[in-house]
């Protein structure tokens, strides 16, 4: 049950991962990435991540892509123009294509296998995740929010008719 | 049986109910406010089919239904196709964790009043309503029409910003009862057989907690896209916004979303606020009987209109719709239904009561203008959702 | 076999980040450059949950969230930016907007 559940929700993500480089339009792209985002959520969920899979829905899903998708709209961005094959790109692809294989392909050999059993982890509630972010992560946290200020001033800024 | 076997039928049987019952609904309340909002404005409303209009809405869905689905050649075919499904699904997806009554017995077997109890489930639904703002902006833009492009842009800006205050107005709540879970959520709020609550356990009567609901509710009618805030369908400017090129049951989907999301939205303010299905006062001092008055009086009134009939085709229904109505009041009465039925009355009359305020709302207000909405939501409504959220927090911290 | 070998789940996230790397080196549109890098930072997320369930310690979820929070800020400044540029530019090819080069 387990090893089906990933397979789908895994094999969802590679082929809107694929489809969010292959495709020409950049909605078709954030569609696909909204859908990686989803089945990601999904898996997390299964990690026993349920407050980060929500999160990831309600932040990622729900607002930097609906930006994402705004933006596409309001400049009309339309498909993208073909370029011309680089020479550079196929010398150096391949190879470095074969070594990445090769890399996981190791990778998946070489690692003790410890299983995933889901519902064996239950700590990333939104309660555990509180305490944690309020006490060990008190620092970061409030440095984020800084951070944040910072960037809802640099957008306002950038978004002036001036510039 | 075993449990698990017992556990998936019940589960069916549940998903099976909340389903007939959410579609019956929807489809009424569609004859609801049309009928409230043409009493508003002094006409009588959908009267001709059935007695007074009530089968119009069978009469509408076999009309949507058996409309020709039009496609129109210029559109991004898959992408048109999947928004009203986006829309449709993410609206009922929410319901599921609604609770809508206390644990009960049936049978002997214990369930809850709701499909599922998730330990997240208000990020549940404010996940499920981020999404669905995908099905609004994607029919604009698929629809390859400037109408609906434009609507979908108004509408996706709108539903982003008012999701602030609306998420900020869910957190102080949250604060006081200390759970993310809506099933808990009530029982903090006297939902516990243990000390039967009152009025003042709501988390409405908490402190100063009116100012969120008043916020909750104002962004609620601009999260579902409802009048004075539906920019997005602003039909004398925009034809009709996002929908304009949809038919048949993609249009009727649309409006099933709207439906649903006003459902959810009612039923997550009275979860937050106004104490779910716990009466507003204890059992002993009579608040059982209150519904059984309620729909005692309603049919004693339909069959006395009903003997002095003032339209010949009145003379039928109003006595037969009276004697259903003294069958429920009787139905109230008998002591194994009471464990049930007095939580999902509660439920749905509170529920019912914010859904009123949402048509009443549509038949007085009219449109606001688009930088006034978005001045509104930034200036207003953010600002008053950070102060509740930020005095709650401090609230809590020192009273506990 | 009903356990799935945590290797899968970093296999995945490798996979996810080299279609996210393929994607920014690529893609001739800023946005969809710019959506390659949330889905590299995507991948990189699902390698922190499955360590933190590894460790059973909720600190890799932790990370997660500041990366949310990250990429949020990011995303509204760099979309901030894309705006501004095609503002100036009227164009969205990254090719095109290279002024700081020449």
């Amino acid at each position: 049950m387990d090893v089906i559940l990933f397979l789908i929700f895994a094999t969802i993500a590679v082929v809107a991962a694929v489809n969010v480089v292959v495709q020409s339009h950049p909605i078709s792209s954030a569609i696909s990435l909204i859908g990686v985002m989803g089945s990601l959520a999904v898996l997390y969920l299964l990690l026993g991540a349920e407050f980060i899979a929500a999160a990831q829905v309600i932040v990622y899903a729900g607002a930097v892509m609906v930006l994402f998708l705004f933006v596409i709209m309001l400049l009309n961005a339309g498909t993208e123009t073909r370029q011309s094959k680089s020479e550079t790109a196929h010398l150096l692809g391949v190879p470095a294509l074969l070594v990445f294989a090769l890399l996981l392909a190791y990778f998946i050999r070489s690692q003790p296998d410890s299983g995933v059993h889901f519902g064996g982890f239950t700590g990333g509630s939104a309660q555990a995740v509180g305490r944690a972010l309020f006490t060990t992560y008190l620092l970061p946290f409030e440095v984020t929010s800084v951070l944040i200020l910072i960037a809802i001033v640099g957008a306002i800024v950038l978004a002036r008719k001036e510039i | 049986m075993d449990p698990s076997t017992w556990f998936y039928a019940i589960s069916l049987i549940k998903i099976l109910v909340v389903f007939g019952v959410l579609m019956t609904t929807l489809a009424y309340l569609q004859w609801v406010e049309r009928k409230v909002i043409a009493h508003i404005q002094v006409r009588p409303g959908p009267y001709f089919v059935g007695p007074h209009g009530l089968l119009q809405p069978l009469a509408d869905v076999i009309k949507l239904i058996t409309k020709e689905d039009l496609l129109p050649p210029y559109v991004n075919k898959p992408l048109y196709l999947a928004a009203p499904f986006i829309a449709v699904s993410m609206a009922l997806l929410s319901i599921s964790v609604i609770p809508f009554g206390p644990e009960i017995d049936v049978f002997g077997y214990h369930t809850y009043m709701q499909l599922t109890d998730l330990n997240i489930g208000v990020l549940f639904v404010l996940a499920a309503s981020s999404v669905g703002v995908y099905g609004v902006a994607l029919a604009g833009w698929s629809s390859n029409n400037k109408y609906a492009l434009l609507g979908a842009l108004r509408s996706s800006a709108q539903m982003i910003s008012y999701e602030l205050p609306l998420s900020l107005t869910i957190a102080a709540p949250l604060l006081i009862s200390n759970t993310l879970s809506l099933r808990k959520l009530v029982e903090t709020q006297g939902g516990n057989p243990a000390h039967a609550g009152t009025l003042w356990n709501w988390n409405l009567f908490h402190g100063w907690q009116w100012i969120g609901f008043l916020v909750f509710l104002i962004s609620a009618f601009a999260e579902t896209n409802r009048i004075p805030f539906d920019l997005a369908e602003a039909e004398n400017e925009l034809v009709a916004g996002f929908h304009t090129e949809y038919s048949s049951m993609k249009f009727a989907s649309f409006f099933m979303a709207e439906y649903a999301n006003m459902i959810t939205v009612s039923a997550m303010a009275v979860l937050l606020f106004l104490g779910g299905w716990v009466a507003p006062w204890p059992a002993e001092y009579g608040s059982g009987l209150v519904p059984v008055a309620v729909f005692a009086l309603a049919g004693l009134i339909a069959v006395y209109h009903g003997l002095h009939p003032a339209r010949r085709r009145d003379r039928f229904s109003l006595p037969a719709a009276g004697l259903v109505f003294l069958f429920i009041a009787a139905a109230f009465l008998a002591p194994f239904t009471q464990s049930w039925l007095l939580p999902l009355f509660w439920f749905c009359a509170k529920t019912g009561a914010i859904l009123f305020a949402f048509i009443w709302v549509r038949g007085t207000l009219p449109r606001f203008r688009y930088d006034q909405l978005m001045g509104f939501a930034w200036k207003y409504l953010f600002p008053v959702a950070i102060v509740n959220l930020l005095a709650t927090g401090l609230g809590v911290a020192l009273f506990g | 076999m009903s356990q799935v070998p945590l290797s899968w789940f970093l296999v995945l996230s490798a996979l996810l980040f080299a279609l996210g790397v393929a994607g920014f080196l690529f893609r001739r549109n800023i946005i969809t450059v710019f959506m390659s890098i949330e889905l590299m930072l995507n991948a990189v997320n699902l390698s922190f949950i499955a360590f933190a369930y590894q460790h059973k310690d909720v600190s890799g979820h932790l990370f997660v969230f500041f990366v949310m929070v990250v990429a949020a800020a990011e995303a509204a400044v760099g979309l901030a930016i894309i705006l501004t540029v095609f503002k100036n530019r009227a164009t969205l090819n990254i090719d095109d907007i290279s002024s700081m080069k020449d």
